[in-house]
């Protein structure tokens, strides 16, 4: 099986704090990282690589930055490593983002034919989770979104674990396909050694608008149905009020609060 | 179009640096210069600018023909043939949203044979039309069956406004009929409103966690489509005299047809209310010691009819399964009330529960960074409060 791990590089929120005062995040120094949900792809996608053999290319589309991310991809067990960058990506929304990297997609298919994708279930930054399902539809292929386990690989067709609110589904789906996973699905190997020197070394593809045949309508701001009107700080939290006194006493007021929110709403 | 700074008017302050949500300004001798690859010139920086050195230009070409496209529609989401609360939701707001545009709000609804019988509930949540679409085979969700039918009938019936629940079947379903339809659609609002000039759809919505909120429009494409997040919009009054007008669809077998196949459905989650669902959450963290020490969650939260949550640091040791987890890499909940027991409140978690109505926590450390976010903070042992407040609850109620 072919694989293609579509992935994005964001801020690390792991490092980030709030400014108690602005209660903003302070982003001074922050390296960028792996989106989380995405090494949860990446790992599959060389899980599948291991037992049906074929190839694992990660692609992502960014910055010249984002270079590091594809690395440290292939550090972990990935073939092939593709940057989609370009200025005049600039201003994607979900929906011209989904077009380019499904034309990136449909470039690689040229050489080496997709069975499988796979991407995070969504990006820590943006939260949208639409970019997974915009590539399977532009592709129009068959998605399943939050998959939590692979259950079986055959030939022509996968059955896997699709988690909702209250449990999750088995579902059996044609290949190629498109696959968003959630951190229930595995746990990340760290690089090895040699892993890490052949991430040091490895040739990675660039691609821009023109090498993947965009259509000038479709990308960056111009092929963005979406605009952002105006970015503001949320409104900052009144300040809490801290319970004091006995046990009894404070149990006493949570009652009360619980009491008037619970018939007050 | 594009954006650019006028080196004469720039005086190299570096409030745009701090205003950029991308962190892509530097300053090079005293001048601001943007880094367009990481620029998505969403106009920030433009606006937190005091001497106007920063000019956005937004224009685009080509606009559409967008006349023909009136009503907001609502997609009711159904589970075993019932309604779910989330579309509720959308009625109300819709009904807002309909008023201001001086339009008439439609709900959809997809289902087996049985689903007819919802329509008298939607009905009276204020829905003027109903667009009904019923067969076995749309008993359960699906990807592709439901896209299809819904790219169909907004492709017929033009809505200018299309609401979906953010949840994990509107996040799904909504962002392929998007594409498809070449319009916009924006992720998990939190407030939405018309422009009152413009009369189009403003769409405001978290990210980076909630730390920064984004007003977004699609002023060029049709219908202007967005997921809204459950539990942040009131329910539709219900109005037993309202009428609506049902508008039954059939569709072959062309469109009913899935590449997937739903094979079983596994309930997983011990409690009946789910985390999502839930109007109050009690939720522990690495506090609570062990996985036995959860039963006292689980006793305050069947008293308060909640759900029970954790942190991560809980989930990855084991004591509850992984549909409990609450924050960045769990689920992202807003109940009315949410009881952080023996949680310190890292970012991840916060993330996940900042924008629940009323936050209590409970913690023995006065310095955890949960107190920030709490409107209620106890310092001190959970042990202590929880079971104190189990009881007193269980004898307020049983009054």
């Amino acid at each position: 099986m072919n694989v293609v791990v579509c992935i994005k590089q964001v801020p690390n929120t792991t490092q980030v704090k709030i400014d108690p005062k602005t209660n903003t995040l302070i982003r001074e120094g922050v390296e960028s990282v792996i989106n989380p949900f995405d090494t949860y792809a990446i790992e599959e996608g060389v899980r599948i690589k291991e037992k049906t053999g074929g190839k694992v290319i990660v692609i992502t589309m960014g910055p010249p930055q984002a270079e590091v991310a594809l690395r440290e991809a292939i550090s972990v067990g990935c073939d092939e490593a593709i940057l989609i960058s370009d200025r005049k990506f600039a201003g994607s929304d979900t929906w011209a983002t989904s077009y380019t990297l499904s034309q990136a997609i449909k470039k690689v298919n040229k050489i080496n034919p997709v069975n499988i994708i796979l991407c995070g279930k969504q990006a820590s930054d943006g939260d949208t989770a639409q970019v997974g399902p915009g590539i399977a539809t532009f592709l129009n292929i068959p998605q399943i979104t939050y998959v939590r386990r692979i259950d079986k690989i055959e030939n022509d067709h996968l059955v896997v674990e699709r988690l909702v609110e209250d449990g999750y589904e088995i579902i059996n789906t044609a290949i190629p396909c498109l696959m968003t996973v959630v951190k229930e699905i595995n746990e990340p190997r760290l690089p090895s050694l040699k892993g890490k020197i052949k991430a040091k070394s490895a040739q990675i593809i660039h691609w821009t608008a023109a090498e993947l045949e965009c259509d000038p309508k479709n990308i960056g701001l111009e092929g963005s149905p979406t605009k952002v009107l105006k970015i503001f700080n949320p409104p900052i939290k009144s300040n809490g009020e801290i319970l004091k006194g006995e046990t009894g006493e404070i149990v006493d007021k949570l009652a009360g609060i619980l009491k008037q929110e619970i018939s007050g709403a | 179009m594009g954006i650019s700074i006028i080196n004469e008017k720039c005086v190299g302050c570096g409030l745009c640096i701090k205003a950029c949500p991308f962190g892509a300004i530097t300053l090079v001798n005293k001048k601001a210069i943007i880094d367009l690859h990481k620029c998505t010139l969403c106009g920030a920086c433009v606006s937190t600018c005091k001497f106007k050195a920063i000019i956005l230009d937004k224009t685009t070409t080509a606009k559409k023909d967008l006349s023909g496209y009136k009503d907001v529609w609502v997609f009711c989401e159904q589970k075993d043939g019932i309604v779910q609360s989330v579309s509720w939701e959308l009625l109300g707001k819709g009904k807002e949203l309909a008023g201001k545009l001086n339009s008439k709000l439609g709900a959809v609804v997809l289902g087996a044979d049985n689903i007819e019988k919802q329509t008298t509930e939607i009905e009276k949540r204020g829905a003027d039309l109903i667009y009904l679409v019923k067969n076995p085979k749309l008993a359960h969700y699906q990807d592709e069956p439901y896209a299809n039918i819904l790219i169909n009938l907004i492709e017929k019936y033009k809505p200018e406004v299309f609401l979906c629940g953010a949840t994990t079947l509107g996040r799904s379903l909504i962002s392929k009929v998007a594409i498809k339809l070449n319009t916009g659609l924006t992720a998990d609002c939190t407030g939405l409103d018309i422009d009152q000039k413009d009369k189009i759809l403003l769409q405001t919505r978290p990210a980076f966690g909630g730390n920064i909120m984004a007003t977004i429009i699609t002023p060029n494409h049709r219908p202007q489509m967005a997921t809204v997040r459950h539990k942040v919009m009131k329910e539709a009054e219900v109005h037993p005299g309202n009428k609506a007008k049902i508008i039954e669809e059939k569709y072959g077998e062309e469109i009913l047809k899935s590449r997937t196949t739903l094979v079983d459905i596994v309930k997983e989650i011990e409690e009946t209310i789910n985390l999502s669902e839930a109007d109050i959450i009690v939720s522990g963290g690495r506090g609570m010691k062990e996985a036995k020490n959860f039963e006292l969650l689980k006793e305050l939260a069947l008293v308060l009819g909640g759900a029970v949550g954790a942190s991560r640091s809980a989930i990855d040791a084991g004591w509850l399964p992984y549909s409990h987890q609450v924050g960045q890499t769990g689920k992202t909940v807003c109940p009315k009330v949410y009881i952080a027991c023996g949680i310190s409140g890292q970012i991840q978690h916060l993330i996940g529960m900042q924008s629940s109505k009323t936050i209590i926590a409970i913690n023995k450390d006065p310095d955890a960074p949960i107190f920030k976010v709490a409107n209620y903070g106890i310092v001190g042992d959970l042990f202590e409060v929880v079971p104190a407040l189990t009881k007193k609850l269980k004898q307020t109620f049983n009054k």
